[in-house]
């Protein structure tokens, strides 16, 4: 198991190189003038030329490349001079420091606003994943085991439906039916944010008296604190707990809709070939229960395809998390990521989907080696 | 006594091409055909091929005609009005009623067909044919060239597609065939992967071993003998890339970054009328079911066509 833990982490590192050089020539070749997309009507020769001296953009992007008026030059003969001096140099020292930079649009550092709007993300992917899987899984045994029953055709009726509703018309349906059709009835859910005004959180440094904490430790502390249902959990704060468990229900439904009909469907499937098997024939014949047939034996051995489509899932959430932010106007990264491409903001938009895709990888990792660990064929191949 | 045989080549000629091959194709047209959900699935696609082919006379409208001075009673975010349903005979019938800009929304939901048909074919087409001749060559050439491309592809494939699409037609500009090339791109690792794996295991097989014996050159040999024998799998998942690629799409004009106004695209429809869902919901829901519906076909034929061509998926 360990070499092929090396092995596979081996293999990722010219992943992520491959993901620094992207992230750094896409947010790089948008067309537009990232001062004339900060600073607007304010923007004219005088205040640009400080503005993009102030944010290192007068530098040359690679050795002579050079971004003149919005408009990408190459000046060869300045190459040897900006061998080390480029952004591409600062760019590189900046992330092996964990630095991102300044947003321009929102005057933050970006690691502040990676604080502030990851969490968003993280607990409406988690809502829906959980969603999903919960009644994904719970789905597909009904289906497999009342194979060809009203119960089956019922349940991949709703898959077939779930996997094609797209996840913003889906939002907006939802939005209507819970903010409008059942408006003044229990049902009535909030359309938008992420929590009611005058509902407080007190952030975890404050509730346990760790103000003073600085480094990478407080910038934990201050994630996990924006993840409202972990803050309401350790603080028993439970009326912010109830408004965030609303104010999520309706996007986590939206989002985990689409994962939720490929794991039923992916279930159903894996199931009925491990039901079919002689084992579990022979499991039957012992005279052992239905329920444990089918739950500890068959669907023991069918967990493997089941685990990879939901770590598959993560991507198409992640990207889903874009539209269901602007749906249903939560300010998570997706969100914040169009903002910044809108506005030319470099820094956000680099260190955003490095992270992102990062941690994309990082899910992917572990996806294979939960597969290995799970399956002793897969390592040992 | 002197035997004539046949030259080596044909006879490999009619062992790939003849009636063994053409049999597996009707064979699979067979299968596909005793697939309830294939059947479903082609019967609602080519309904909206229909539509799509005769949208002109199908729609009452111009779709971006605005009505306000040309039909009397034609109001901002009017409901859906259907005569024969008991809507008054006063006020003008509209199947799906009337849009923010005194469109009618039901020639806009039909002149949409065409839009997303296109997009879908288009996008995905694009998409297979880098995405199969990156695979093939990585597959065929194996080595440093394989371990390149593939690496491109997976750094690729790291990113949320959705994300990387965003990020792409913000290059490019946006615009529908912007939006539709990013899409493209970011479905290309997907394909060359596919092609990559079936090409390696063809390869390996006695025929192309054959045929490199009789000389044939490394391009007949990946265009002629192994391509088209590793072509299945890239079209199963063609099919299911589409439905895929109009979702996709139409997520990008929903976001304004594809599909541009006054053009009648479905995203984009949707995604100007968010802001009025509460008080015009028929201006979410039609273009959404459209949308729904046409992803559905899709999907339930790429499933079929799967199920047709690997016997042990059919149930």
């Amino acid at each position: 198991m360990t070499r092929f833990i090396i092995r596979r982490l081996i293999l990722s590192i010219p992943v992520l190189i491959g993901i620094v050089f992207l992230v750094f020539a896409l947010a790089r070749i948008i067309p537009g003038d990232p001062c004339v997309a900060a600073l607007g009507e304010r923007a004219n020769a005088a205040t640009c030329a400080r503005y993009s001296a102030e944010h290192g953009l007068d530098k040359a992007i690679i050795p002579g490349v050079f971004r003149v008026d919005g408009r990408l030059e190459i000046r060869l003969t300045e190459a040897p001079a900006t061998l080390v001096d480029n952004q591409f140099v600062i760019y590189i020292q900046d992330i092996a420091a964990g630095e991102f930079g300044v947003s321009s649009k929102f005057g933050l550092p970006v690691t502040d606003l990676l604080i502030q709007r990851l969490p968003t993300t993280v607990e409406l992917t988690l809502y829906a994943l959980t969603f999903a899987i919960i009644a994904g899984v719970s789905l597909g045994i009904i289906s497999a085991y009342r194979r060809n029953s009203i119960a089956d055709v019922f349940t991949m009726l709703i898959a077939n439906i779930g996997v094609s509703t797209p996840v913003f018309v889906l939002g907006l349906v939802l939005a209507y039916v819970f903010a409008v059709t059942f408006k003044d009835t229990p049902f009535a859910l909030p359309p938008s944010g992420r929590l009611t005004a005058g509902v407080s959180v007190t952030p975890l440094a404050e509730a346990w008296g760790l103000e003073g904490l600085g480094g990478p430790f407080r910038a934990i502390l201050d994630f996990l604190s924006n993840i409202y249902t972990f803050n309401a959990l350790v603080t028993l704060n439970f009326s912010l707990l109830a408004d965030t468990v609303r104010h999520m229900l309706l996007p986590a439904l939206a989002l985990g809709t689409i994962p939720l009909a490929i794991i039923a469907r992916m279930t159903r499937s894996s199931l009925l070939d491990e039901l079919g098997l002689d084992y579990i024939r022979t499991a039957r014949a012992k005279g052992l229960r239905d329920r444990s047939v089918v739950m500890r034996h068959g669907f023991r051995n069918a967990m493997l395809p089941i685990v990879t489509v939901i770590g598959l899932q993560l991507g198409g959430l992640f990207g889903g998390a874009v539209l269901t932010e602007t749906i249903f106007n939560l300010a998570g990264v997706g969100r914040a990521v169009t903002e910044a491409i809108g506005a030319r903001d470099y820094a956000v938009i680099q260190g955003f989907t490095l992270v992102i895709a990062v941690g994309f990888v990082i899910v992917n990792l572990l996806v294979d080696l939960s597969y290995a660990y799970l399956d002793p064929r897969v390592r040992l191949g | 006594m002197t035997v004539t045989t046949p030259p080596a080549m044909e006879l490999i000629e009619g062992d790939l091409r003849g009636s063994r091959t053409t049999s597996i194709w009707r064979d699979t047209l067979g299968n596909l055909l005793r697939q309830r959900n294939a059947v479903i699935g082609g019967a609602i696609l080519a309904f909206f091929v229909v539509v799509a082919v005769f949208a002109d006379v199908i729609a009452s409208y111009d779709p971006n005609a605005i009505l306000i001075s040309s039909e009397r009673g034609a109001k901002k975010l009017a409901a859906p009005c259907i005569h024969a349903l008991g809507c008054a005979a006063a006020q003008p019938e509209h199947y799906f009623g009337i849009d923010g800009n005194v469109r009618d929304v039901f020639s806009r939901v039909v002149h949409g067909t065409r839009v997303s048909l296109r997009i879908g074919f288009l996008t995905v087409g694009f998409a297979i044919v880098i995405g199969g001749l990156i695979g093939a060559l990585a597959g065929y050439a194996g080595g440093k060239i394989d371990n390149f491309l593939m690496r491109i592809m997976d750094v690729l494939l790291a990113f949320p597609s959705l994300l990387l699409a965003i990020a792409i037609v913000t290059v490019l500009g946006s615009g529908l065939l912007n939006a539709q090339l990013a899409i493209g791109v970011v479905a290309i690792p997907v394909y060359a992967r596919i092609m990559r794996g079936s090409v390696l295991s063809i390869r390996e097989r006695d025929f192309v071993t054959a045929s490199r014996a009789l000389g044939e050159s490394s391009y007949g040999l990946l265009g002629r003998r192994i391509i088209p024998n590793a072509l299945t799998p890239l079209i199963v998942q063609g099919t299911l890339g589409i439905a895929a690629a109009v979702l996709d799409v139409a997520a990008l004009s929903f976001l304004g970054l594809g599909a541009q106004p006054p053009q009648a695209e479905w995203g984009s429809m949707i995604g100007l009328a968010r802001n009025t869902i509460f008080a015009a919901p028929h201006l979410v829901i039609f273009p959404g079911v459209a949308l729904a519906l046409t992803v559905l076909a899709f999907n339930l034929l790429g499933d079929g066509l799967r199920d047709a061509l690997d016997p042990r998926l059919n149930r």
